[in-house]
């Protein structure tokens, strides 16, 4: 090779890098900018009243989001336990029993499905749930959030179930073990940190939501006592407080958002921290 | 470290010890195939294999790639089917019962299988490997697994290497290592047969080695039909061996004969190293 191409091959792997760079910092740019508007502005409602108190009435100052707080983790859970076994079961069956015409029909509709706008999974929540029950509850705004988090456990359990390789089935079946037992103990499990990052950024999604809510879970200005009476979450409030003409209101709304952010980091570290010092001994 | 590597006194002992093994098993065959056949899709891998194992001997089936000899193994435990669009036909009888007419998971508890890569359970420690067969078959006594744990990393020749360090991942060891653990793990849940699928082809002449001596010791208690692709192994190792060609069985008969005075052209073609 001459000189001369060599230089422009080398010029060309740096003009490369220098375009991959660029790109990264322009993918980070709105995340820093949105973190960074959310903390300034949030972290002076931040107060021992925003999490411990219910919201105070129209023109009076103070009080705070504690039942938007507990609400949101309430439907988030709600969500998660009608769509973490759904979802992780359909992304077994399509794993490990998904080669036929069905499964390629479910694998095609899940992707639509995780295309839907959240807001037709509250109109579905709402003909659901709301309609036979008469008037709206933290049930539906777990079913809405639940239809919202199957398709993406499913389709990442399916992936990471497909990257278990063959040979550790085998290896499995070969002694003898049952085929569910197969799958549930040794293939799920060599999965599961891949499936535990699918439903995290399921629930994630889910917990950020709030037009499905909006018709479903409604909101709440006191503690719910049940649960099929409307809930509040954090994110209807941010919502209605955001536009609300109050300054209080809007502080706590921005107070509500990075409150948000920060619960679902903690849960993320948490999940990241247990699984790991769970499999720590073993890499 | 320095390793015994013992293969000239093993072959004495191989000599006596297989007309000792004969006389006291003239009754009966461990494993008879009858006219099996096996099919990928439309095509036919393996056609018309009949062949006798006798209990407590060691036979290795050679040949070149692509002639059939997993197809062969991996019908005899029923992990052919395991692989889509795939089937068998014939009989393979184990103590004279027909493999295809019981449960699979019972064959494959009462046959055991080694693979050609090591392939232990990632996310298990040795001890766990060692112990899944019997604990996902409900065995929970801790003094029990204790037991067949040790006693199956002793069968394996490994007990010695990790008896203080149980507790580590599987994969923290060698390949020669892990594949002795998957060994032990087979041995584990007590198997009558062994199925090797080329058990030492991805490990080092030591390695190698050390299996072997292993198969030898193992056949006091198993029968244990190995594939190879090293002819040199089959001859150390086995009583009898078959050769395969292109999906048939071209000749099978004691190890002496098929190296010394094989009746087809075929195989003294193969084992000379004129082909394959």
């Amino acid at each position: 090779m001459s000189m001369l191409q060599f230089k422009i091959r080398r010029i060309r792997s740096t003009l490369m890098f220098i375009l991959c760079g660029f790109c990264v910092i322009l993918a980070l740019i709105p995340l820093i900018l949105i973190f960074y508007h959310t903390l300034s502005l949030g972290v002076g409602a931040l107060t021992v009243e925003f999490f411990t108190q219910l919201p105070k009435p129209v023109g009076e100052p103070g009080g705070g989001l504690a039942n938007a707080i507990v609400g949101t983790l309430i439907l988030v859970a709600l969500g998660s336990c009608i769509s973490l076994p759904v979802g992780i079961f359909a992304g077994i069956f399509l794993s490990e029993f998904g080669n036929n015409m069905f499964a390629q029909a479910v694998r095609f509709l899940t992707d639509v499905l995780s295309g839907l706008p959240s807001i037709v999974a509250g109109v579905v929540a709402y003909t659901l749930v709301v309609v036979p029950m008469k008037h709206f509850s933290a049930y539906a705004g777990g079913v809405a959030l639940g239809i919202l988090m199957i398709p993406t456990i499913t389709r990442t359990t399916e992936e990471m179930l497909k990257l278990v390789p063959t040979t550790l089935r085998e290896a499995a079946l070969a002694l003898g073990i049952a085929r569910w037992k197969v799958i549930l103990r040794i293939v799920l499990r060599t999965a599961i940190p891949g499936v535990i990052t699918g439903i995290l950024l399921a629930i994630a999604r889910a917990a950020g939501e709030t037009a499905p809510l909006l018709f479903t879970s409604l909101n709440n200005r006191f503690w719910h006592t049940t649960l099929d009476q409307p809930i509040a979450s954090l994110t209807v409030f941010i919502y209605n407080y955001g536009v609300s003409p109050f300054e209080d209101w809007i502080r706590q709304a921005w107070g509500g958002a990075l409150v948000l952010i920060g619960m679902i980091l903690l849960l993320s570290l948490a999940v990241r921290f247990v699984t790991q010092t769970r499999m720590k001994g073993l890499q | 470290m320095l390793i015994d590597i013992k293969i000239p006194s093993m072959k004495v002992n191989q000599e006596v010890n297989r007309e000792q093994k004969r006389t006291k098993n003239s009754s009966g065959m461990k494993i008879e195939a009858k006219n099996v056949s096996a099919w990928f899709g439309t095509v036919q891998a393996i056609k018309n294999i009949s062949l006798s194992i006798p209990e407590h001997s060691v036979v290795a089936i050679i040949g070149p790639s692509g002639c059939g000899k997993s197809t062969f193994l991996r019908s005899i435990n029923r992990m052919h089917e395991t692989v889509p669009n795939t089937r068998v036909q014939g009989e393979i009888l184990l103590d004279g019962v027909d493999v295809y007419s019981m449960d699979a998971v019972l064959v494959r508890k009462r046959v055991g299988m080694v693979f050609q890569k090591p392939n232990p359970f990632p996310t298990m420690s040795i001890y766990d490997n060692v112990a899944a067969g019997l604990r996902m078959n409900g065995v929970r006594s801790k003094n029990v697994l204790d037991e067949v744990v040790e006693r199956s990393l002793r069968q394996a020749a490994l007990w010695d290497e990790v008896k203080d360090s149980l507790s580590k991942s599987g994969m923290s060891l060698s390949g020669g290592q892990q594949q002795r653990l998957c060994i032990a793990r087979a041995l584990a849940v007590n198997p009558e047969v062994l199925l090797m699928d080329e058990p030492a082809s991805a490990l080092d002449p030591i390695s190698t080695a050390k299996i072997e001596e292993l198969i030898y010791g193992l056949k006091e208690n198993y029968t244990i039909v190995i594939v190879t692709h090293n002819m040199q192994q089959a001859a150390r190792v086995s009583d009898y061996t078959a050769f395969m060609y292109l999906g048939e069985l071209v000749e099978y008969d004691a190890t002496r004969i098929i190296f010394t005075n094989p009746k087809n052209k075929q195989t003294e073609d193969y084992i000379t190293g004129r082909f394959g």
